[in-house]
């Protein structure tokens, strides 16, 4: 059997750079990766906040391909026949450093594999892991494309299903209240056409999330980020909700109904749709985080269920980078004790826990709950288009007051629960 | 018909390159089971669909390797890998 310092399951984000980490240090390090290239089986909505990283990360960005900078973020709240907009524009994001960028992930994880290799780490693609080695309670290898490997420790970055980390026994098979689908559409359109549509300068970008009646009152919502030549379209939707809501829908429909919708069809009108793409998304917070460590093994990335949906802020792949950074590291700081049991690898969670990482779920742990709230998706858009329609609207005969406008929408007990839902989000 | 045909196009302009054997099977006694109804609406590619005996099917080709089904269905109805490597869709975006 051939034995390596370590092997990485999954030349995504977190396997990457925790073998860029690694070989950096010196540490022989192999990632086996089942697609034709890093990337090919990679997914995001599309964007990165490059801040949290770039500590983590310190080199690399100069040549990163990233698509645009996001100087302008929209929050749109839809419903059935109008749609309420937040347009929020930044110069202070159009400063560099830019905090953060559009991205399509079969560029930029081949862009990243390819940094990694030239400090020295192996990636060995077109070979799916087919199993972990055990041996006494501890992995001590993978089996891959039918040839055993061997390695003092083995890091799960095997995405959001992580069957690698199930077969250590780390994690059961999830359940659906913890996770979403995402799907999305990739829409070319010339650089010009876009930049006029979008109202962009040069390499800005805008961010765009929807909310309300295209989920049909159920939990997620819509994106829309530019790329360089191309629109990344698509949503997310709760996967519980999706098989439990009435009346049932099948969710490619969904998104067929979105992109026909008047505020996105001039949007993408003439554009060639050129890949049609859908994963999960881990959503459970705190609670979707599974055991991180054990004999020989550590876990990162969406692999360990680090996503975090703040609301108008959706994250998973800096998480996945830092990671597979303190992967890397605490395998640096196991190797010099030279003990890699479980005890010994623990220090991965303590890296974390003093990190960004574990302080933003644990500051953030009340948000999965809140979005869960029926009425974000239902009520709050109705509400808001209901009163600003009548508000904009001259009728026959005289107009209402504004207060008797809002009162005719919102009664006591709608009011009485908005308070809540209102510190119920001050409390995120 | 018309909407299978309009998935089908869109999902046309991917890469797949063929796999061995199928990655996804439904397990033998579950094409009726209750939990597999649920892959019908998750699965983005709308790979799943009910025939006119009441069992639920699965066209492989298309699969986006999303993993909606397993964790929709759970393991003991679906019996779920990744596919081979050098198989399966390979996103040129991402």
């Amino acid at each position: 059997m051939d034995k390596f310092d370590v092997i990485i399951v999954g030349a995504g984000l977190a396997g990457l750079s925790a073998a860029y980490t690694l070989a950096q240090a010196g540490i022989e390090v192999v990632v086996v990766e089942r697609g034709d290239y890093p990337g090919a089986k990679n997914v995001t909505g599309g964007r990165l906040y490059v801040n949290p990283v770039r500590q983590y990360l310190p080199d690399i960005w100069d040549d990163a391909p990233l698509e645009r900078h996001v100087t302008s973020e929209l929050v749109t709240m839809m419903s059935p026949d109008n749609s309420t907009t937040i347009r929020f524009r930044s110069e202070k994001f159009n400063q560099p450093p830019y905090h953060s960028y559009t991205v399509l992930r079969a560029t930029f994880d081949r862009w990243l594999a390819s940094r990694a290799e030239e400090e020295g780490a192996m990636l060995v693609t077109k070979n799916r892991v087919d199993d972990i080695i055990m041996e006494n309670g501890r992995v001590i290898g993978v089996v891959a494309g039918g040839e055993e490997l061997g390695a003092d420790v083995v890091i799960a970055c095997d995405g959001v299903l992580s069957l690698i980390a199930e077969k250590a026994g780390l994690r059961s098979p999830g359940v659906p209240q913890n996770y979403a689908v995402g799907l999305k559409e990739v829409i070319e359109l010339p650089r010009a056409t876009l930049e006029d549509r979008f109202g962009l300068n040069g390499d800005e970008g805008v961010a765009q999330l929807f909310m309300g009646s295209l989920t049909q009152g159920r939990f997620g919502g819509g994106f829309l980020y530019t790329n360089k030549t191309s629109i990344s379209l698509g949503m997310v939707v709760g996967i519980k909700d999706l098989m439990e809501k009435k009346p049932p829908v099948e969710v490619p429909y969904l998104l067929e109904e979105f992109k026909e919708r008047p505020e996105i069809a001039p949007l993408i009108k003439g554009g060639e749709q050129v890949e049609y793409s859908a994963h999960v998304i881990p959503e459970g917070g705190m609670a979707g985080i599974c055991p991180l460590f054990s004999n020989g093994q550590l876990v990162a990335g969406d692999a360990a269920g680090f996503s975090l949906n703040m609301g108008v802020t959706v994250r998973g792949m800096e998480f996945a980078m830092a990671s597979g950074v303190m992967a890397a590291r605490a395998v640096q700081q196991a190797r010099e004790r030279n003990d890699f049991s479980a005890a010994s690898l623990a220090c991965y969670q303590q890296l974390l826990e003093k990190s960004f990482v574990m302080q933003d779920f644990r500051t953030f742990s009340h948000a999965p709950h809140f979005l869960e709230n029926p009425r974000l998706f239902g009520f709050y858009p109705q509400f808001a288009g209901e009163v600003l329609e009548d508000l904009f609207t001259i009728g026959a005969g005289p107009k209402a007051k504004l207060s008797d406008t809002v009162r005719k929408h919102l009664s006591f007990g709608e009011a009485w629960r908005m308070a809540k839902d209102l510190w119920g989000g001050l409390k995120i | 018909m018309s909407e299978r045909r309009s998935m089908k196009a869109k999902l046309g302009v991917n890469v797949f390159k063929p796999d061995k054997a199928r990655h996804i099977n439904i397990r033998p006694g579950c094409e009726k089971d209750p939990r597999l109804m649920a892959a019908i609406l998750v699965c983005p590619a709308g790979l799943y669909s009910m025939n006119d005996r009441g069992e639920v099917e699965l066209d492989i080709d298309g699969c986006l390797e999303c993993g909606t089904c397993r964790i929709a269905c759970g393991p003991e109805v679906l019996d779920w890998y990744y596919p081979n490597g050098e198989s399966g869709v390979q996103f040129r975006f991402g």
